[in-house]
């Protein structure tokens, strides 16, 4: 019910800076929220067929966005080959090989056996393998660990050979899943903990690119916005897709940030201006977000389809820079993350437009009281969170590595982690949230976690975190509930 | 393309236990947010923990049926109490962003493969409805085409919503249910009564997800197999879509919503495939069109939000917000 103060921060209009948010004063708001459509419907009707007109619209756009993906995704769709000694039989067994990173293993080779039939496959460049087996039954899988490549080794605990068993299906997919191989000389404990944590470091920078946005949108107009790790995901497609048309790697690049601040902009335009228009409330726009993500999700995937693809210079050997040793890539992560949200915060602690931001996040109505364009604020934060997003997502896909329709929803939740950490609606907290999280998910797997259960230690210190200190590390006391 | 087919496949779906499932685990959540205006975004979390509750009690400690279903429904209690704990007295957006976080915590933790011997891992756990199909009273043959298991489990599943919606039903017209409602209307105002506003949450998020974890386990029967990758996040969503269509703070109205929803999907389905098929189609393929079909989902409930928020049985008057 509080949601209706706020409602009608963002519904600057002369009454509501009159009437404050308090007292009685708070259910008038959502009274008139309430009954839109029957006591104001002359006043409403444009506004309904101008959000009609301009959710065509952004629905419109993201597909003419995404339709640049198209010939991308034609052109690498995995068409997973069937290995030469495959005969033609009506049942398979099958399955992909894939490291803890998701990238695809070749040529190892698997075999399965069921009394006198034996048939072996090879994986292919895509990971994929399939045998092909006379009936169906229970087979003996093994798959020959020395055609593994170096330094990859099946995880703990998986069984090998093992047998399998159809049920009732023509298809019986088989999962090997690998962890890292154990290096021969084990690395020092100290050293092990300074990797991570630079690792963790450029991790976390790179979530903070895109939960610094996130923060902005939340302080600017009270939205969770669950379609922000499409935004990250966007990102990577549109470099994919603009780098496999041909275009400079730096070009596409350009091209891709310009494409999330496009799509930040529209998104604001098309539907979530309207929306705040009509007074909609936080809680449905925060389900509107979410019919948003599943959509562009989806839409991604269509065009994209469901494999991982590499950027270019995905493969760098690691360097050793003093004590540490990290890849070429993470450096020029960490390098950019740090130097974009540097020039962030001055911009929102010297600039003009920066004052306007912190003032827009910290009382819509009274901001728009003394003259502060408060749409037109929240235009540029959504056009900014976009190009972080974008920027965000690049370098996201460089640190997995990999791009899949998926990446940006697979962090979404650390994201989010990150911004509730350092306290809802406050930039720096979420800076500081993300880093914790960042390095928080790297070094975990240096004590022993699980490298599976990763994310799994940075979501559980946020639920604990919320409980003794709800507002955040940066947070106000009176901003939670 | 074989209309009769496509229509009778789509009708099929209106009383498929997956339908029943998704049925239950949306009423649940209509006890949440319709009633109560608790934002649990972490349902899927709830049906994981009801669903892997009973196979593991049954796999690994050889339970029977019945004191699987009773650890499957104390284990989700004991979860909504895990969640309810730090996150009740916050605002609405902090219980959604946890109790999602909590899910995805719950699928992370079955699907890791240090616990393999337990959950199985990616691959999931499968053979444990042994102990339900043999308490099956129907004699093999064919009940509207149906052979006796599909049957039995049809039966069952939906006597389950029928109780659950009964029990619901009488829940929310009782004393307590008005109590509940009163906190989604205004907090603050129960709280001068001097009722424990805490309290009434903590039980209306443990009857929500008592009813999601007895959805997990009509999801998962059928199958005779569980497996982490179906209790992801975008259940939940598919969860909302459901419980939005047929309108929030209804009793019925997700047990439609549900039925709209699978019919809906199953009907574009047999649609596109059949235009591929017959080649009036030729910029789509298969995978494509099924991606398709949930971009559907998105803009259905994005223009439901925007444009229905009460549902097709809701009452206006009856949101969980403003």
């Amino acid at each position: 019910m509080r949601d209706g103060c706020r409602a009608l921060w963002h519904h600057p209009s002369p009454a509501s800076v009159r009437s404050g948010c308090k007292g009685a004063a708070e259910t008038a708001p959502q009274v008139e929220v309430f009954n839109l459509r029957s006591t104001s419907q002359g006043l409403r009707a444009g506004g309904r067929r101008r959000l009609l007109r301009l959710l065509g619209a952004i629905s419109a756009s993201i597909l003419a966005i995404l339709l640049v993906a198209a010939p991308a995704s034609q052109a690498t769709s995995p068409s997973p080959t069937p290995s030469p000694s495959n005969q033609t039989f009506q049942n398979n067994i099958s399955g992909f090989l894939r490291d803890d990173a998701r990238a695809p293993l070749a040529d190892v080779t698997i075999t399965a056996t069921s009394g006198d039939f034996t048939g072996t496959a090879k994986s292919s460049a895509n990971g994929s393998w399939s045998i092909g087996v006379p009936e169906q039954g229970t087979y003996t899988v093994e798959l020959d660990e020395s055609t593994l490549p170096e330094g990859i080794t099946l995880a703990e605990g998986q069984e090998n050979p093992r047998d399998v068993t159809f049920s009732q299906t023509s298809n019986l997919s088989v999962i090997f899943a690998f962890g890292k191989g154990i290096v021969v000389q084990q690395q020092d404990f100290g050293q092990n903990l300074l990797n991570r944590l630079v690792a963790g470091l450029s991790f976390g920078l790179l979530l903070a690119l895109a939960s610094v946005g996130l923060s902005l949108i939340f302080g600017t107009t009270g939205l969770t916005n669950f379609a922000h790790g499409e935004m990250v995901t966007l990102g990577a497609v549109l470099v994919f897709a603009f780098n496999a048309m041909g275009l400079p790697f730096w070009l596409a690049i350009i091209l891709s940030l310009l494409g999330g601040g496009l799509f930040g902009y529209v998104q604001d335009r098309g539907l979530w201006r309207p929306l705040r228009r009509r007074g909609t409330g936080l809680v449905p726009m925060m389900i509107v977000s979410i019919g948003l993500a599943l959509a562009a999700r989806y839409v991604i995937q269509f065009f994209f389809g469901g494999a991982t693809q590499q950027l270019p210079f995905a493969q760098s050997p690691e360097i050793q820079l003093g004590p540490v040793s990290i890849s070429p890539n993470n450096l020029w992560s960490l390098g950019i993350s740090a130097v974009v949200i540097a020039l962030i915060g001055i911009v929102l602690l010297k600039t003009r437009l920066g004052k306007a931001t912190r003032a827009v996040a910290d009382n819509p109505a009274l901001a728009a009281a003394s003259g502060i364009d408060v749409d037109g604020v929240i235009r540029i934060v959504w056009i900014t969170g976009g190009m972080l997003a974008s920027l965000g997502g690049i370098l996201w896909a460089y640190y997995r590595p990999g791009v899949t329709f998926d990446m940006g929803s697979a962090i979404l939740l650390l994201i989010f982690a990150g911004v509730t950490l350092g306290g809802l609606g406050t930039v720096f907290g979420a800076l500081i949230g993300s880093i914790i999280v960042g390095i928080f998910v790297e070094l975990t797997t240096v004590f022993g976690l699980a490298a599976d259960l990763k994310y799994v230690g940075a979501l559980f210190i946020m639920i604990v975190v919320l409980l003794f200190r709800p507002q955040g590390i940066l947070g106000r006391r009176e901003r939670v509930g | 393309m074989d209309f009769g087919f496509i229509l009778a496949s789509a009708a099929g779906e209106i009383f498929s236990p997956t339908t029943a499932a998704y049925a239950l685990a949306a009423l649940g959540l209509a006890v949440h947010f319709g009633y109560s205006g608790l934002l649990n975004f972490g349902q899927a979390g709830f049906m994981a923990v009801g669903a892997y509750g009973f196979a593991i009690s049954t796999l690994t400690f050889g339970a029977p049926f019945f004191v699987g279903l009773l650890i499957a429904v104390i284990a989700s209690a004991i979860f909504a109490l895990l969640l309810g704990i730090p996150t009740l007295r916050l605002r609405a957006d902090y219980l959604a962003i946890v109790t999602i976080a909590a899910a995805e915590i719950v699928r992370y933790v079955v699907t890791t493969n240090q616990l393999t011997s337990v959950t199985g891992s990616a691959n999931g756990l499968a053979a444990f409805e042994g102990g339900f199909y043999s308490m099956n009273p129907f004699p093999e043959g064919s009940y509207f085409g149906m052979n006796n298991r599909d049957f039995f489990i049809r039966v069952v599943a939906w006597a389950l919503v029928i109780l659950c919606c009964t029990l619901v039903w009488l829940l929310m017209r009782s004393p307590w249910g008005r109590v509940l409602k009163g906190i989604r209307e205004d907090e603050n105002a129960v709280r001068s009564l001097g009722k424990n506003v805490y309290a009434y949450k903590m039980q209306a998020l443990i009857i929500g997800g008592v009813l999601g974890a007895l959805a997990g386990m009509v999801f998962t029967l059928p199958r005779g197999s569980v497996q982490p990758a179906n209790y992801g996040t975008e259940l939940t969503f598919f969860l909302y879509t459901c419980l939005l269509l047929g309108g929030m703070a209804t009793v019925l109205g997700p047990v439609i919503g549900a039925m709209i929803f699978w019919v809906v999907l199953s009907l574009t389905q047999g649609i596109l495939y059949g235009l591929i098929e017959s080649g009036a189609v030729t910029w789509l393929n298969t995978v494509q069109a099924g991606q398709l079909r949930y971009i559907l989902v998105g803009v259905a409930l994005m223009l439901l939000m925007i444009f229905r928020p009460q549902g097709v049985f809701g009452n206006k008057k009856e949101l969980a917000f403003a």
